[in-house]
């Protein structure tokens, strides 16, 4: 597997960090015991495409958005993870 | 069959032509008491157990592929009861003793192989934790020998000592742990299981489940057709989470591959099964000759059943700092097997919250050596509908409690179990 990063260009996976799944959102604060549960341990675990969270720590160490097929590991975007200073920088 | 001495004789005088099928290959019927998805080793262990132990015969395990050619036949055949967490120790020793007489009970050759298992430690603070789990588990009745240096140097004056980074001090051996031959297991318990008339049906994938009007499961859908059930278990490991799916159930899971490494055959060499406590590595030498080998899972979710080099790499580099002369020893195979890896790193053995279903699930990287006694529990579980003693702490409400059995200590993220 090897990763086009945004920044970096492509390179090979052993500079990267998986973080998993990008989908679940910290709950606020005061959030039902349910919310929280369901934050910390319930995955959708998808076979297919999957949106995830990774990190470039071996390249220029920004977060990533890479959408990957789990069935294939094939690789069909690769964009800066949300955030002012990732949008900033990826411009 | 039964196989015995007379049997081998009969075969070997008949040129080993005349050997039967070792289970029947059955079609689905309309219905069964109860039906297991998947026919890895628990599948087929919990199937014979119902049928051997609880008297109940009509079962049915469902295999999509071949049995085995799920992780039961992708792993790398260790087995051992060095667990220090409550929940665990009890668990994998009974299961240990489940193997001590696997061979009795179903009449076939597993091959299980005492030669004990080895943890390597590296610092005082790992001998210390070693310590203390040799302590737990001599309390609770499983063997435990704490080794210092001199006598690690004696079992094994092959290992590197002089690896500065990561001193070998000395290690922690469960002498009762070992291997088993992971094929023989599942024709084993398919061969016992069949015998006591368990229908074992392979191709044939489930696709969906039949439910009431109270939602309860009552059957399940099919490649080879709709087949009711008065109970539904599923063992199918690394696909946990897609299975459950179709009764709209999420897990506490996600699934990751591990790879496993076979190398060229050599010369015995590596007398027991040994873990390089430092990095991530263990080994064990096969009956053939071949070192098998593995390391960390590759660190993101696949169904891929395939690993990739990095992960390569680091499990071989950790192989040569234990042992730098296997450095000329070629690698022969690789191959990757996709675990459903729970958020502590323990099993979950439950009815479902959906009415007529069971889990068994969560095995993670470790479930090889829980064959046996998952069986046990699993079928104790369908039969009675309460869980066995020995797996009261798998209920899946543990997360929710809090009540999680964290063996590695390193919290809710599958990817470090
Ligand atoms: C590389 C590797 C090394 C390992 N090493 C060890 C080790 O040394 N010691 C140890 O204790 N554990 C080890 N493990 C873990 C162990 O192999 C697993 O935890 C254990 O095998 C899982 O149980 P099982 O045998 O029933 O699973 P499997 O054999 O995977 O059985 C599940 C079956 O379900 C079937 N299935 C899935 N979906 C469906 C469906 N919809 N319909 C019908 N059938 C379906 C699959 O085809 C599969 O055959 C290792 C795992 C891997 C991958
Ligand atoms: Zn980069």
């Amino acid at each position: 597997m090897r990763i086009v990063c945004p920044f970096c260009g492509e390179r090979e996976l052993g500079e990267f960090t998986c973080l998993g799944d990008a989908k679940p959102l910290r709950p606020a604060a005061g959030a039902s015991d349910d919310e929280v549960f369901d934050y910390v341990y319930l995955r959708d675990n998808i076979a297919g495409a999957m949106s995830e969270h990774w990190y470039h720590g071996g390249g220029c160490r920004a977060w990533l958005k890479i959408t990957r097929n789990t069935l294939t590991h094939e690789i069909s975007a690769v964009e800066p993870a949300a955030g002012v200073g990732a949008r900033s920088a990826a411009r | 069959m039964k196989y015995s001495i007379f049997s081998l004789a009969r075969a070997a005088f008949s040129g080993h032509k005349n050997w039967q099928r070792t289970w029947r290959d059955a079609s689905p019927k309309d219905r069964y008491d109860v039906v297991i998805i998947g026919g890895g080793g628990h599948g087929l262990a919990t199937a014979w157990f119902l049928a051997s132990e609880y008297g109940i015969r009509k079962v049915a395990v469902l295999e999509k592929g071949w049995i085995g050619s799920g992780n039961a036949g992708r792993n790398t055949t260790i087995i051992r009861s060095n667990y220090g967490l409550p929940g665990n120790t009890g668990f994998y020793e009974l299961s240990m003793k489940l193997w001590e007489r696997m061979e009795q009970d179903l009449n076939y050759n597993t091959m299980v192989s005492q030669r004990g298992v080895i943890n390597l430690y590296h610092s005082d603070a790992q001998r210390d934790a070693y310590a203390r789990r040799g302590n737990t588990m001599r309390i609770n009745g499983i063997d435990a020998e704490l080794l210092d240096l001199a006598a690690v140097k004696k079992m094994m004056p092959f290992l590197n000592f002089d690896n500065a980074r990561f001193p070998v001090q000395g290690g922690l051996l469960q002498r009762r742990g070992g291997t088993a031959r992971h094929d023989a297991v599942v024709w084993g318990y398919a061969h016992a299981a069949s015998a006591l008339g368990v229908d074992i049906i392979q191709n044939c994938e489930v696709t969906g489940f039949v439910r009431d009007a109270n939602g309860k499961v009552t059957g399940v859908e099919t490649t080879r057709g709709t087949i009711g059930a008065g109970k539904v278990g599923m063992a199918v490991a690394g696909s946990s989470s897609r299975v459950a799916a179709m009764a709209g159930l999420r897990l506490p899971i996600e699934s990751h591959v591990l790879q496993a490494f076979v190398s060229e055959a050599i010369k015995p060499l590596i007398p027991n099964v040994m873990t390089f406590g430092a990095g991530h590595f263990y080994v064990s030498q096969s009956d053939k000759g071949g070192l098998v080998f593995g390391g960390d899972i590759d660190g993101y979710n696949s169904y891929a059943q395939r690993g990739n080099m990095p992960v390569m790499e680091d499990v071989c580099e950790g192989g040569m700092a234990l042992m730098p002369m296997i450095g000329r020893v070629r690698l022969l195979r690789q191959w990757g097997g996709i675990m459903d890896m729970s958020m502590d790193g323990s099993p979950i053995i439950d009815k479902a919250p959906v009415d007529g279903l069971y889990l068994n699930a969560g095995w993670c990287y470790g479930g090889f050596k829980a064959t046996p006694g998952s069986g046990l529990v699993f079928a104790h579980l369908l039969a009675r509908d309460e869980l066995h003693k020995e797996a009261a702490r798998f209920r899946l409400d543990r997360f929710r409690r809090g009540a999680v059995i964290d063996e590695k200590g390193v919290g809710a993220q599958p990817n470090l179990h």
